[in-house]
């Protein structure tokens, strides 16, 4: 290459960088979200929705998740066994302690999972069902925001995932997260015991990574899963009681934006402008 | 210049000796922490950051309380802290020094820590914080090493520095800032989200900062012949009594706002720090004592600097000024950021205790502290006694 072409191209690199970087820079500030202004933008920005709540704009593609938790009430046994397969599946480690608990999918109550609705002479049949709780894989995720090093981040299809590589464990997703999903390495979950087996893993999956210490990690929507075509692993299992739907909340044909325009659904915390991807039928 | 922390008299060497084992003890615990996991700690799911983060943040405080020597001196003029301007530099220095240590301290992959270089991450306020801190590092060993060599040659310092030092002073008030903003921005945590903390750290700073400077200065004039001089002592004294009045009354605010609004998210914290939590049956209030011993200290200071007896009496400032630091600690280095995990978002309530481990590394890292700032005074007090001889 002479030395002329170089330099004109070097100035055209510069001017594209110098044009494109400076306007997606500031709006990388304004936006607080890396990964949404880059693929394709759910929402509008909170300086868009003038002191209303944030709309939800129909583009690209959004997954959702509905639990309709009556179904889970009726079914027993369901909601342990989606949480066991998904722990299994993605290997998640059991240390047998609160202190050092991972957990991706899990079982609450009402009043834990909603702490803001009243629950003044609360109704019985309510407050004994099964609430799963899960990442809510947030339109405008504060932990995403949060994340110094892009480690956790927004995928093209709205599910929020980690990179177990990147994460310096520095814990800030986790102060920033307002629904309690995250978890957090304490200690190696990948500790053998003297016959060489996993300790805090029973049954190991191989096609899935075991962490290392000192690392975030949380539900990632199967997306291992999805790749493949295949739903989440819970959706999965609580398949054949109705139980759950999955799908683009984005296509009005899809059976998850059906059931969310038929059914009375509630998220947590909505107040907090998070607009969480996982609704709840009650 | 360096040279000159070599030289000391038994007493010297006694308290360098002593921080250097408490270093060796913290370090060992280290070596643990980093073959074992964070679980070496007492933090847990629920409250996920404990002392190291909660030091850090105190002490960011005491690194922008350096300001409030280098505003008056350099912006205004103000002669009588020419001989103390100097330490709150270098006392910047070596507080920063251990923000930095605790920062790696907290961190679950320590060796992936310039990640946060490699992946530039603008929306997070991590990145700033690294920005902000690094960069007033190093403003402060560049102004405070200058000056001191100047005054060193008996020279005027040099002009290219003066950018430098003005710059220093809104960078020192950004340090705080920055440090407020990577918990005030953080929707689902309600004690934490509060436009007042930004104004509530730098006041707590301005009190916390020159308070242990002060009280550094009045043990240095006991162990060696320098001397801050009257004036300056009383300055100071002003500018912490105003800027912890300050304080209180910011804290004062949050109770207003909490309990006359008495929106749960809003009281819960306050309640759990300061009069326990009661939670399915059980009550929850490990931090209780410590929140009251620190309002007794902090007014018991206030008395002491308010008091014209007691606020021109070398020995009670010495009093008042430990009081004071000690008290914007535990409200600051262990209340703030302890208190804000509780309720947990899913309203649990689970309560931190360091462990053992955790405790040596956090002493390690103030003895490190220390020892820099040993090593710096050191070096400032013999160019000013060699000049003035």
């Amino acid at each position: 290459m002479d030395m002329k072409r170089r330099n004109l191209l070097k100035i055209a690199g510069m001017s594209a960088i110098a044009g494109v970087a400076a306007p997606s820079a500031l709006n990388l500030l304004m936006k607080g979200n890396v990964q949404a202004s880059s693929s394709a933008g759910h929402s509008d920005s909170p300086s868009d929705a003038h002191g209303e709540m944030p709309a939800e704009k129909p583009t690209g593609v959004r997954l959702g998740l509905a639990i309709d938790v009556k179904k889970f009430a009726e079914n027993k046994g369901l909601a342990e066994k989606c949480v066991a397969a998904c722990h299994q599946i993605h290997n998640v480690p059991d240390f047998g302690n609160p202190k050092d608990e991972i957990k991706w999918l899990w079982i609450e109550k009402f009043e834990n999972l909603f702490p803001d609705h009243s629950h003044y002479k609360k109704n019985e049949e309510l407050h004994q069902l099964p609430f799963l709780a899960v990442c809510n894989h947030c339109d405008d995720p504060p932990c995403v925001r949060a994340c110094p090093t892009k480690a956790t981040f927004k995928a093209a299809n709205g599910a929020v995932i980690m990179d177990f590589h990147r994460c310096i464990g520095c814990r800030f997703c986790m102060a920033a997260c307002p629904y309690g999903a995250r978890s957090f390495n304490w200690r190696s979950p990948r500790e053998k015991d003297a016959n060489g087996k996993l300790k805090f893993i029973k049954d190991l999956n191989e096609k899935f990574p075991t962490r290392m210490r000192g690392v975030v990690e949380k539900c990632n929507f199967c997306a291992e899963r999805l790749a493949e075509n295949l739903p989440p692993k819970c959706v999965e299992i609580a398949a054949s009681a109705q139980a759950m739907y999955f799908g683009d909340m984005n296509d009005p044909h899809s059976e998850i934006s059906k059931v969310l325009k038929t059914k009375f659904t509630i998220q947590r915390k909505p107040a907090l402008g998070t607009l969480p991807s996982v609704f709840y039928i009650i | 210049m360096i040279e000159k922390a070599l030289k000391g008299n038994q007493g010297y060497w006694t308290w360098m000796i002593f921080l250097l084992s408490i270093i060796g003890v913290g370090a060992l615990c280290y070596v643990q922490q980093f073959n074992y996991g964070l679980g070496y700690t007492g933090m847990s799911r629920d409250v996920s950051w404990g002392i190291y983060i909660s030091q850090f943040t105190f002490l960011v405080g005491v690194a922008a309380g350096g300001v409030m020597l280098v505003l008056p001196y350099y912006v205004h003029n103000y002669k009588a802290f020419g001989r103390i301007t100097i330490l709150g530099e270098f006392m910047a220095i070596a507080a920063i020094a251990m923000c930095l240590m605790f920062i790696m301290a907290d961190l679950g992959q320590p060796t992936r820590a310039l990640n946060v270089l490699l992946h530039p991450t603008p929306n997070s306020m991590l990145f700033w914080d690294m920005i902000v801190l690094n960069g007033y590092l190093f403003l402060n060993v560049l102004v405070g090493w200058v000056v001191l060599n100047s005054e060193a040659k008996e020279v005027p310092p040099p002009k290219w520095l003066k950018p430098f030092i003005y710059l220093s002073i809104p960078w020192a008030i950004s340090i705080h800032t920055v440090t407020a903003m990577l918990y005030c921005g953080l929707g689902g945590r309600h004690f934490w989200l509060s436009a007042i903390i930004a104004p509530r750290f730098l006041a707590s700073a301005f009190a916390a900062g020159p308070s242990l400077l002060l009280l550094i200065a009045l043990i240095l004039k006991r162990v060696s012949k320098f001397d801050v001089g009257e004036t300056a002592t009383q300055k100071l004294i002003t500018i912490i009594s105003y800027a912890a009045l300050l304080n209180f009354f910011f804290v004062g605010l949050e109770f207003f706002v909490g309990y006359y609004s008495n929106i749960p998210g809003h009281k819960h914290t306050l309640q759990y720090l300061f009069f326990g939590l009661e939670h399915d049956g059980h009550m929850y209030n490990n931090l209780v004592k410590f929140m009251w011993i620190s309002v007794i200290m902090g007014f018991a200071s206030l008395a002491l600097f308010f008091t014209p007896q007691t606020r021109k009496n070398e020995k009670t400032i010495m009093i008042a000024c430990l009081l004071m630091f000690f008290s914007l600690w535990i409200d600051k280095g262990l209340g703030f950021v302890l208190g804000g995990f509780v309720p947990s978002p899913l309203d649990y309530v689970t309560e931190y205790y360091p462990s053992f481990g955790e405790i040596a590394i956090t002493m390690g890292v103030w003895a490190s502290g220390f020892l820099i700032l040993t090593i710096l005074y050191k070096v400032a007090i013999s160019v000013k006694l060699a000049k003035e001889s």
